[in-house]
């Protein structure tokens, strides 16, 4: 059974060796990581950086949008063929701009989707946590699938002075 | 510029979240008041659809009057969010942290109420779906894509969804926050907005990098949304003073010049509500005021290029609007007013810094910038069709009807409405900004001078 134990500091100096104490006791990466209640610099912790695939959304979504808008604007104008002035059918300057739009519009949807995926959430069991953390407060957490270690992290985390440790 | 405030963590919760956990007193009369108002404005607006066009003062040939004017002013004012939001964020201006949600916020309700006067203008609402929704599969007819009126919705859909999206992504975190100092059904509610927040490196990467990647797309959007509204008129090649080649780059600079002054008369009027003199600063106002001294000036510049374009060519039906527009009673005096409040008074009062760093006058100076500005769009919409021209038959002056003018007042009275109603269960100000600007900034000795420091990027 996954169980999860929350370590709580108040400065971030504790934190970090709090961190780097799992790192050394053989904790693997992905098995702990920090909670704040406001960004600190990348690395601050010495935590794992997280890689992502944000970047990809924008573009996929744009792709999706920009075929769509072809789709939309071709059709509805080819649906209804009436000649102005001996123009084209297909007013292509003027498609261009309703292709912009939509072709924006999916970009930024695909966007926000990512980030809320990327970030992983929705979160549906978020686990041990404590509402001191958007108080400024630093939590630890630490997930085991091997109840054993429990103490050793533990141990780590009274080491580095945690203030108070929670189990979920 | 950047003073430093050390503001614990605690604090900075117990004062910005001071409108969702406590209600201020004057909240609920307000927004009862305000309610009343919304009520009778839609009550008007009901009336004005059962009877018609008709209760208003549009006439042949001015059939777009104060509904179109102020459609143009609200969307204009949306262009504050994204100025402010996305521009500052992506400089990483430190000035922007109290600034950004109100006005993002001000770009979502501006443009739902900009969006009701096309509507409403149309006498029918409903008969707008054939217009712009391609749906009409029995008859084949489908929107005319070539029109600016099909681009207009579709620019402004785009605007607001992302700018709503953008609004809610950048709320995570503090919904977060609410849902750890709430109980009961509030607690629920923000768990469910939160979708499970917790503050670790990946989420606030994921914030860090998708607000500054939404930024970057929503600049264009930005862009193209004045753009476009401004070829509303300017492809209209038989009215004078519309078809200018310089509208849409004019009217994108002229919105940005309403929407900034629009979030400083919203700063101001948190600061006050609120209490937050710590949070919102002289400095920010100082910041914001030089930033529309930049804007202004380019605005001004876009406003005595059209004139000279207009006359350059001596085409004599322009100089005959031209005259009518600045020399002809009534259109000179709104036409003075509007060059007074719009640039004249304010401007160079904002030269010194005692103004800039004044609140009260940085507040009443904000508001006679969009005094000004709603006038601009008054005398190039409405002079522009008014104008007498050969073979029309027909021929009334344009009064606005008290109908019209209720609408206008409405419009002011739903936009605050929503507001307030807003800050009842949302911060105003984001806390996780405030906090993180807090956690980037310390103190370093230069010298014998203190001098704050901001922390960009780890290495």
């Amino acid at each position: 059974m996954t169980t999860s134990i929350l370590g709580l500091f108040q400065q971030p100096e504790p934190a970090a060796d709090a961190m780097d104490g799992l790192k050394e006791a053989g904790f693997e990466l992905g098995t702990f990581d920090v909670l704040t209640g406001t960004p600190y610099p990348e690395g601050a912790f010495g935590e794992h950086v997280p890689q992502h695939r944000l970047f990809r959304f924008p573009a996929f979504g744009a792709i999706i949008g920009f075929t769509l808008s072809i789709f939309l604007t071709a059709a509805t104008q080819l649906a209804y063929p009436m000649v102005t002035g001996g123009k084209p059918i297909l007013s292509i300057f003027a498609m261009l701009i309703i292709m912009y739009e939509m072709t924006m519009l999916a970009g930024v949807i695909a966007t926000v989707i990512g980030i809320i995926f990327e970030s992983r959430l929705p979160n549906l069991k978020p686990g041990v946590y404590d509402t001191r953390i958007t108080e400024g407060w630093i939590g630890v957490v630490i997930t085991f699938d091997d109840e054993s270690k429990v103490a050793d992290a533990e141990n780590v985390l009274n080491k580095a002075g945690a203030l108070e440790i929670k189990h979920a | 510029m950047q003073q430093r405030r050390e503001l614990d963590q605690v604090y900075t919760n117990r004062k910005l979240l001071n409108g969702q956990l406590d209600t201020p007193k004057w909240w609920a009369p307000t927004v009862a008041i305000l309610g009343i108002a919304v009520i009778l404005g839609l009550f008007v607006i009901a009336t004005m659809i059962n009877k018609g066009l008709g209760v208003t003062g549009l006439a042949r040939p001015v059939y777009w009057g104060l509904f179109i004017t102020t459609f143009v002013f609200w969307v204009g004012i949306s262009h504050a969010g994204i100025m402010i939001s996305a521009i500052l964020r992506l400089t990483q201006a430190e000035w922007r942290r109290p600034v950004t949600r109100a006005a993002e916020l001000l770009t979502v309700f501006s443009l739902l109420t900009a969006l009701v006067f096309p509507l409403i203008h149309a006498g029918r609402p409903w008969r707008i779906a054939y217009w712009i929704l391609p749906y009409d599969f029995a008859r084949g007819i489908y929107p005319n894509i070539r029109s600016p009126l099909i681009m207009d919705p579709v620019a402004i859909s785009t605007y607001l969804t992302g700018s709503t999206l953008f609004l809610y992504v950048a709320l995570l975190p503090d919904l977060g926050n609410l849902r750890d100092r709430t109980t009961g059904w509030k607690n629920a509610m923000y768990t469910v907005l939160a979708l499970g927040w917790r503050g670790n490196p990946r989420q606030w990467k994921m914030q860090t990098v998708g607000g500054i990647l939404l930024s970057a797309l929503m600049l264009p959007i930005f862009v193209s949304v004045h753009s476009i509204v401004s070829w509303d008129f300017a492809v209209a090649s038989a009215v004078e003073g519309w078809h200018s080649t310089i509208f849409a780059p004019y009217f994108v600079i002229g919105a940005v010049h309403s929407g900034v002054s629009a979030v400083v008369t919203m700063m101001a009027l948190m600061r006050w509500l609120w209490g937050w003199d710590d949070f919102i600063r002289p400095e920010h106002f100082d910041a914001l005021a030089r930033l529309l001294i930049v804007v202004a000036t380019g605005w001004l510049g876009f406003t005595f290029l059209e004139l000279i374009f207009a006359l350059y060519g001596q085409d004599a039906p322009e100089i005959a609007l031209r005259e009518m527009q600045i020399l002809t009673w009534p259109w000179n005096l709104l036409f003075i007013i509007f060059l007074l409040t719009g640039y004249l008074i304010p401007v160079p009062m904002w030269l010194f810094k005692r103004v800039r760093t004044n609140i009260a006058l940085m507040f009443w100076t904000s508001i006679l910038v969009n005094i000004g500005m709603w006038l601009e769009r008054f005398l190039i919409i409405v002079p522009g069709l008014a104008r007498r021209t050969p073979f029309v038959y027909t021929w009334e002056a344009y009064r606005p009807s008290a109908v019209e003018w209720t609408i206008l007042v409405w419009s002011f009275a739903w936009v605050t409405f929503l507001m307030l109603l807003f800050s009842r269960f949302f911060p105003l100000v984001p806390l996780f900004e405030q906090k993180e600007s807090q956690v980037f900034t310390d103190d370093v000795m230069i010298g014998r001078a203190k001098v704050p420091a901001i922390v960009r990027e780890a290495e």
